[in-house]
């Protein structure tokens, strides 16, 4: 369980990134922040796992304020805690397992991770996490001879090899194109149902919201403006999240063509 | 009349734009004119004239004279001490190349946050640089006596400082998301380094060292001339003597060997990057 209890965050040059959050995310729910950009999606996100922190408030995951977090502290929550970037963030030069295998490191004592001791559990693991995105035949490519989809597949299958209990997406399907979107999309919705691993995703796209989302936040200027789940959901209600009317490029479409992209 | 032939053909009013604006041109005559005083100047107070130029090139001709026929006696001997600066320059180079590991990362801004660290660390580096290898030799011959230990400590201080320079700016270059991802999947720092910092910079890095160590054979030649063993102290010795024939069949020794170990290190360092 999440909980945020009147969180704010002020960042140095005095932007104001969240502002009296009071949120709480059930274990295996699928959360879909939206907002527009500078809304404080990313912050809402990344002050969970501690890349960024809250200047007041409490945040609880999994029971314990994780504000008070030092260094240890905090390696083990973030070892809880997997993250899906926009730019997929992988290295580059290395090959698919050894990103995926990447994921292990949390878990891996820092002199076996140095010589490249990972146990024959973990490779298992990791190989595992590849087949389950479809994308093992790949696994020992460099990671920049894949396609931008699938190189999202690797930084997913890199966090199911975390074995995390939650995931969090900061605008995972920004930098792809609208089937791919869906695919990406499907995958993370199947793994919180396979896994029941709690996922929150951050989205500016309604419709693909509507579609996987539970439960969806909205956030304008730091606040909390709509949290209900998405039934409760309509376009009037994106218009007050965004604060103008709905345009064409707040829709990602395509979702037919999903099915057959690979 | 004359005057017609050197007006353009262009119709009056038709207007010719100026190559570059009249301040860019006057920009450029300035600094040619600065030059051109400082070329004046420094050949005067160094007392410089093409009359010593020419000169120098009759002294030359019986220099050369003396340098054939080459003496072979002295081949053995070159092969050994040439054999002596290899090694020296790959002691030298393979230490530089680890110690500059840790260095090179507190060198570099985007790993190393605490500014006092960084700074220091590059103020050192820094230093190191400006001192030429020559006298690095002088003064570790001056510690350790004449022979290689002198030379192959100054050639690591010497490499280390260029290579701490170049391959802290390559750390500085790579793409931090990675280390971010890591970062946020519980990694501590020593292994976000060793998976997301070392692979980005591997190729760079081997370019680089295979890259100290040419220089490293070319200055164990020269630091060699002041006691740091090697061919280089051969080299001076034979010259001492007047005995310019074997002095001919050692350049020839280090210019042949020299080439062939630049060529392989440059196939080396274009099929890496």
């Amino acid at each position: 369980m999440i909980e945020f209890n009147d969180v704010s965050l002020v960042y140095p040059n005095g932007h104001q990134g969240l502002k009296d959050v009071n949120v709480t995310i059930e274990d295996g729910e699928f959360v879909v922040i939206v907002g527009l950009s500078g809304a404080g999606k990313s912050t809402f996100i990344r002050s969970i796992n501690r890349l960024v922190t809250p200047t007041a408030g409490e945040l609880k995951v999994g029971g314990d304020n994780i504000l008070n977090y030092k260094s240890k502290g905090l390696r083990d929550l973030r070892t809880k805690v997997g993250m899906i970037f926009q730019s997929y963030n992988l290295v580059k030069r290395n090959s698919v397992f050894r990103n995926v295998l990447a994921g292990r490191l949390g878990h891996t004592g820092t002199v076996r991770s140095v010589f490249n001791f990972f146990s024959k559990e973990d490779k298992a693991l990791a190989y595992e996490s590849l087949k389950r995105v479809n994308i093992d035949e790949k696994i020992y490519s460099r990671a920049d001879q894949l396609s931008g989809g699938q190189q999202q597949r690797v930084s997913i299958a890199r966090v199911l090899t975390q074995k995390p209990d939650y995931i969090l997406a900061d605008e995972p399907v920004a930098s792809l194109d609208p089937p791919t979107s869906h695919q990406v999309m499907k995958y993370l919705r199947r793994i919180n149902k396979e896994d029941n691993i709690t996922t929150i995703v951050n989205l500016h796209f309604i419709d693909m919201a509507m579609e996987y989302a539970d439960r969806i936040i909205g956030m304008r200027s730091g606040e909390v403006v709509f949290d209900g789940p998405v039934s409760e959901v309509s376009e009037a209600t994106f218009e007050e999240i965004y604060g103008r009317s709905i345009r064409e490029d707040d829709l990602r479409g395509g979702a037919e063509d999903g099915e057959q992209h690979q | 009349m004359a005057n017609n032939i050197n007006k353009p053909s262009l119709n009056d009013d038709r207007y010719a734009p100026l190559l570059s604006p009249w301040r860019a041109k006057a920009k450029v005559s300035l600094v040619f004119f600065i030059i051109l005083f400082f070329l004046w100047y420094s050949s005067r107070t160094t007392g410089v004239d093409f009359g010593d130029l020419i000169m120098g090139f009759t002294n030359m001709g019986q220099i050369i004279d003396k340098l054939f026929p080459i003496n072979m006696d002295v081949l053995a001997p070159a092969f050994d001490r040439l054999i002596e600066t290899i090694h020296m320059a790959i002691i030298a180079s393979t230490f530089s190349t680890i110690i500059v590991v840790p260095v090179s990362l507190l060198a570099a801004n985007n790993i190393t946050h605490n500014w006092f660290v960084y700074n220091t660390t590059r103020l050192i580096m820094n230093i190191l640089r400006t001192i030429p290898d020559v006298v690095l030799a002088v003064i570790f011959v001056g510690i350790f006596g004449t022979g290689p230990i002198g030379g192959i400590v100054a050639l690591f201080i010497f490499s280390l400082g260029i290579l701490a320079k170049l391959i802290s700016e390559t750390v500085e270059a790579i793409d931090m998301q990675p280390i971010e991802a890591m970062r946020a999947s519980g990694a501590n720092t020593i292994q976000s380094i060793s998976y997301g910092v070392m692979p980005q910079v591997a190729p760079q890095f081997t370019s680089f060292a295979l890259y100290v160590f040419e220089i490293n054979i070319r200055a164990s030649v020269v630091i060699g001339l002041v006691g740091a063993g090697g061919i280089g102290q051969l080299l001076m010795s034979q010259f001492s003597f007047n005995n310019y024939g074997a002095v001919m069949t050692i350049i020839l020794v280090i210019f042949i060997v020299v080439v062939i170990i630049e060529y392989i290190s440059t196939k080396i360092r274009e099929a890496i990057i």
